[in-house]
C-alpha cells in the first residue's frame, strides 16, 4: 500500500480531543501515521502529492453498536456483502451485529461459522454478539466466557428483555466474573404486550396496542438498583423515552453503567406512522415529541453515551402487511451518519458530542481500539462533505432491504469516501 | 329515491374507512340518503336498479351476522351482484396476504369492496391496492363507519336531532371500534358524550378526544337522552381485564336502578350481539318502549343502502 496523504481537512477525532484543520497521513501499513495542524503542504515531502479535501471533514469510522445482519438464516433481508457495503457508504466501518439469527448465536460452534463469514464476505469489522439466554427464551444462559474466548464482544437477547429478575442477577453476576459486557433491551414484556407503537392517543386513534414509557422505565429501574451490588458492564441498548431519562439521569452518579439511543428515536416522533406506516413500525416505539426532545437533550448533555442505527432490514413482503403483522424495524446504517448531522445542523448537539457517540464511546464501551484516529491505529475513517443536501430514495439504498424509516427526507452531509485499514473502500 | 337536494354535493372522499375522514357534508349527504330508503325497505318491493351492473364484495375475516348480512342485503337491494367471500375456504386460509388477495379481487373488477378485518387499518391497506371503493365493516378497534352512522340514523328518527344531546357510551370502550366512530360522529353533531368503563377498558387518552370519562355508572348516566351499551368483547381480551363476568354486571351492567339516573324517556341502544345478563339485563333489552337495538338492525340496511349507492358514484 502506498503511502496517503491527505491535507486542508477539518479533523474531528474526541478520542484525541482534536477538532481542528489539518492533515492526515495513512502509512504503507494502513496505520495513522500523523493527524493534525502539523500536517500541511509545507511539511510534507515535496515529491509527494497529497490530496486536498477543501475543508471536507474527516471522521473516525463509525462504530455501530447496534446492526441485524440477515446471516444465518435471513440472507433474502441482508447478508454480510450487502451489510458490508450499505455500512461503507454511510462511513460505518465496525458494527456489532445482533444474535437475533436463525438459528440464534447462542453457542460456540456457530461462532466459528458466523467470524468466517463476516471475515470472508464483508469488508468492514465485525464484532458479533451471543445470545444473553439460550435460543433467546429467558430461562438458561448462554457460555459467557466460552463464547468470549470464541471472538463474541458482548451479550444481549437482541430484541427481547431478560424479563426474570433472578435470572437477571445471575446474569450479571455471571458477566461480573467473566467480565463481559450485557446489554439490556429494556421493555418490559408483560406491559408492552401485544404492543405496536406508543401507548397514548396515537394509538387510541389508530386502534393499536400500545407500549407505555414505563414499561423501558421499570426494567431500567430494576436493572440500576441490582447493579448497585453487582457491579458488572451493562448497557442499556436503547432508550426511547423521557421518564427513562429521569431515571438514568438520578443513577448515574451511584452506579456505572451506559446506553444507547436509536437514530429514529431522535429524529422522528409517534406522529411520522401516519396512516399506518408499517416502516415506522419500531422498537422501541417511537414516542411523543416531548420525548424525542429530551432525547436530543441528554444526548448534548453526554447523558446518552451512544447513537445506534438499530438497522434492521426487512424484506418487502414483511411489511406489506397490516400493522399488527408487519416486522418490526427500519433499515438505516447508511443514513446513521448523516441523519444524526440533522442535530448538528439544526443547532441542537455538538458536533463533537454527535461524532463521539458514534465512534470513540461505543469503542470504549466495547473495549475495542477503534473509533479513534490515533497514530498507529487502524486508519479506519470517513470522510465527509457535511453540507452536501440529499434526499433518502429507497431505490437508492445500498442495503439488501429498503426499509428505511426516512423515505424522502431531506438530509445534509454525506460520506465521499470511506476507509477501512487504509485501504478506501467506498468512494461516492 | 334520493332527494334533488343531494344531487349537486359530492362525497369528499373515495373511500369509507372511517368516520374521522368524513366532512359534516358527507355525514349529512349519507343520513339524508339513508331516510329515503328506511320507506323502501318497509315496503313491499324493496329492489331497485340504482347498482344494476355494479359488483360488490364482501371480504369478511371476521365472523359477523348482523353486519355482512346487513351489506349482502343493501347491495342486493340496490341491484348489485353481490359476492361474498368465505374466509374460511379461501386461499386466505392456505397463507395469501392481504394485499395478494386485494390484487387478485382487483383483477375481477369490482365496483365496491366491503371489508371487515381484525387488524386496525387493514382497510387503509386495502384501500391503496385496489381501484374501487372499499368500505371499512369494522377494522380491529379502529372504526365502524356504518355502525357510527346507523346509530345516529336511529337517535335522530327517535330524538329528531343529535346537537345538545347527552350521551352515554358505556362498557368494553378499549376494544371497541363501535365507541371510535361513535364518539367521533357524535361529537361532530354536536352531542355531549359520556363514556363509562372500568380504567382497565378505557383507552388511553380518551378524554383528548373530547368526551367526559366516567368509572362509575350511576354518574355517567346522569341526565342522559341515550344510553349506548358495547359488548364486552371476550375475544379480545388476552389478560386479565376484568376479575369476573359478575361482577362486571354489578358495576357495569345496564340495569333498571342504573338507568333511572338517565332522563325518564332515554333510549337504549346497543350494537349487538349482546351478551344478556353481563352487560345489559335481559327485560331492558327488550324493552319496547326503552329499547332500541331491532331499530338500530333495521335502519342499519338502509344506512349500508346510502353507503353503497353514494360511494359507487
Amino acid at each position: 500500500m502506498k503511502k496517503q496523504y491527505f491535507i486542508n481537512a477539518n479533523i474531528v477525532d474526541p478520542h484525541n480531543s482534536i477538532n481542528e484543520l489539518g492533515g492526515l497521513i495513512i502509512n504503507e501499513e494502513g496505520k495513522i501515521e500523523a493527524i493534525g495542524k502539523k500536517v500541511n503542504i509545507n511539511n510534507l515531502p515535496t515529491r509527494e502529492k497529497p490530496i486536498d479535501l477543501k475543508e471536507k471533514y474527516i471522521f473516525p469510522g463509525i462504530v455501530d453498536m447496534r446492526v441485524f445482519v440477515g446471516e444465518p438464516g435471513y440472507e433474502y433481508k441482508e447478508n454480510f456483502r450487502t451489510l458490508s457495503n450499505a455500512a461503507l457508504s454511510g462511513g460505518v466501518t465496525s458494527v456489532v451485529t445482533m444474535p437475533n439469527t436463525n438459528p440464534i448465536i447462542d453457542n460456540v460452534s456457530i461462532v466459528d461459522f458466523l467470524k468466517r463469514r463476516g471475515r470472508d464476505k464483508s469488508m468492514i469489522n465485525i464484532f458479533p454478539c451471543a445470545s444473553l439466554t439460550k435460543n433467546i427464551e429467558g430461562t438458561n444462559m448462554t457460555e459467557f466466557g466460552l463464547l468470549q474466548k470464541k471472538g463474541i464482544i458482548a451479550f444481549t437477547d437482541g430484541i427481547r428483555t431478560i424479563q426474570n429478575t433472578q435470572l437477571m442477577s445471575r446474569i450479571m453476576n455471571s458477566a461480573k466474573d467473566l467480565g463481559s459486557l450485557i446489554m439490556q433491551h429494556a421493555e418490559d414484556l408483560d406491559l408492552s404486550k401485544n404492543g405496536m407503537i406508543n401507548s397514548g392517543i396515537i394509538a387510541t386513534k389508530l386502534g393499536l396496542s400500545g407500549i407505555p414509557d414505563i414499561a423501558e422505565r421499570i426494567i431500567i429501574e430494576r436493572d440500576l438498583t441490582l447493579l448497585e451490588n453487582i457491579k458488572c458492564r451493562y448497557h442499556i441498548s436503547q432508550i426511547s423515552s423521557e421518564k427513562s431519562i429521569e431515571v438514568i439521569k438520578q443513577r448515574k452518579e451511584k452506579v456505572k453503567f451506559t446506553c444507547g439511543v436509536s437514530v429514529n428515536n431522535l429524529s422522528l416522533n409517534e406522529n411520522d406512522i401516519g396512516d399506518f406506516r408499517t416502516f415506522l413500525k419500531l422498537s422501541p416505539p417511537l414516542r411523543r415529541e416531548e420525548d424525542r426532545i429530551s432525547l436530543v437533550n441528554a444526548l448534548k448533555d453526554e447523558i446518552i453515551d451512544v447513537i445506534v442505527s438499530d438497522h434492521k432490514p426487512e424484506d418487502e413482503e414483511s411489511k406489506r402487511l397490516t400493522f399488527a403483522q408487519a416486522a418490526t424495524g427500519a433499515s438505516g446504517i447508511e443514513t446513521l451518519l448523516s441523519l444524526s448531522l440533522e442535530l448538528y445542523h439544526n443547532g441542537s448537539v455538538k458536533l463533537e458530542t454527535i461524532i463521539k457517540a458514534l465512534t470513540s464511546n461505543p469503542a470504549k464501551i466495547l473495549k475495542i481500539n477503534k473509533g479513534n484516529l490515533s497514530i498507529g491505529a487502524d486508519a479506519d475513517l470517513c470522510i465527509v462533505d457535511i453540507n452536501k443536501p440529499w434526499i433518502v430514495k429507497k431505490e437508492k439504498l445500498i442495503s439488501k432491504s429498503k426499509n428505511t424509516s426516512i423515505e424522502d427526507k431531506k438530509l445534509q452531509g454525506k460520506v465521499t469516501n470511506t476507509f477501512v485499514k487504509g485501504k478506501e473502500l467506498f468512494k461516492l | 329515491m334520493a332527494s334533488k337536494t343531494n344531487k349537486a354535493i359530492k362525497i369528499s372522499q373515495k373511500h369509507l374507512l372511517g368516520i374521522q375522514d368524513l366532512s359534516i357534508n358527507d355525514v349529512n349527504l349519507i343520513l339524508d340518503e339513508s331516510q329515503s330508503f328506511i320507506k323502501l325497505n318497509q315496503s313491499k318491493n324493496k329492489k331497485l336498479d340504482v347498482l344494476r351492473g355494479k359488483t360488490q364484495i364482501n371480504l369478511f375475516f371476521e365472523p359477523s351476522t348482523r353486519t355482512q348480512s346487513s351489506f349482502e342485503l343493501a347491495g342486493k337491494r340496490l341491484g348489485a351482484d353481490v359476492m361474498s367471500m368465505n374466509i374460511n375456504n379461501s386461499a386466505i386460509k392456505k397463507g395469501e396476504t392481504l394485499i395478494d388477495t386485494a390484487m387478485t379481487l382487483n383483477a375481477m373488477h369490482p365496483d365496491i369492496i366491503v371489508i371487515r378485518h381484525q387488524d386496525s387499518g387493514a382497510c387503509n391497506l386495502l384501500s391503496q391496492k385496489v381501484n374501487c371503493a372499499v368500505l371499512n365493516a369494522g377494522d380491529g378497534r379502529r372504526e365502524h363507519p356504518t355502525q357510527a352512522l346507523l346509530d345516529a340514523l336511529t337517535i335522530i328518527n327517535r330524538k329528531k336531532k343529535i346537537e345538545g344531546l347527552k350521551i352515554a357510551i358505556c362498557g368494553d370502550i378499549l376494544h371497541s371500534r363501535v365507541a371510535r366512530s361513535n364518539i367521533y360522529l357524535l361529537n361532530m353533531l354536536g352531542a355531549e358524550v359520556n363514556i363509562i368503563a372500568p380504567t382497565n377498558l378505557m383507552p388511553k387518552d380518551i378524554e383528548k378526544f373530547g368526551v367526559n370519562t366516567f368509572t362509575d355508572m350511576k354518574k355517567g348516566l346522569k341526565d342522559c337522552d341515550i344510553v349506548m351499551m358495547l359488548r364486552l368483547q371476550n375475544e379480545r381480551m388476552t389478560s386479565s381485564f376484568l376479575s369476573s363476568n359478575r361482577e362486571y354486571y354489578e358495576y357495569y351492567g345496564l340495569t333498571p336502578d342504573k338507568l333511572d339516573h338517565a332522563k325518564s324517556d332515554a333510549l337504549i341502544m346497543h350494537p349487538g350481539p349482546m351478551n344478556r345478563g353481563i352487560e345489559i339485563d335481559t327485560n331492558l333489552a327488550d324493552d319496547i318502549n326503552k329499547s332500541v337495538i331491532k331499530e338500530q338492525v333495521e335502519l342499519g340496511v338502509a344506512v349500508r343502502m346510502a353507503c353503497l349507492k353514494i360511494f359507487c358514484d
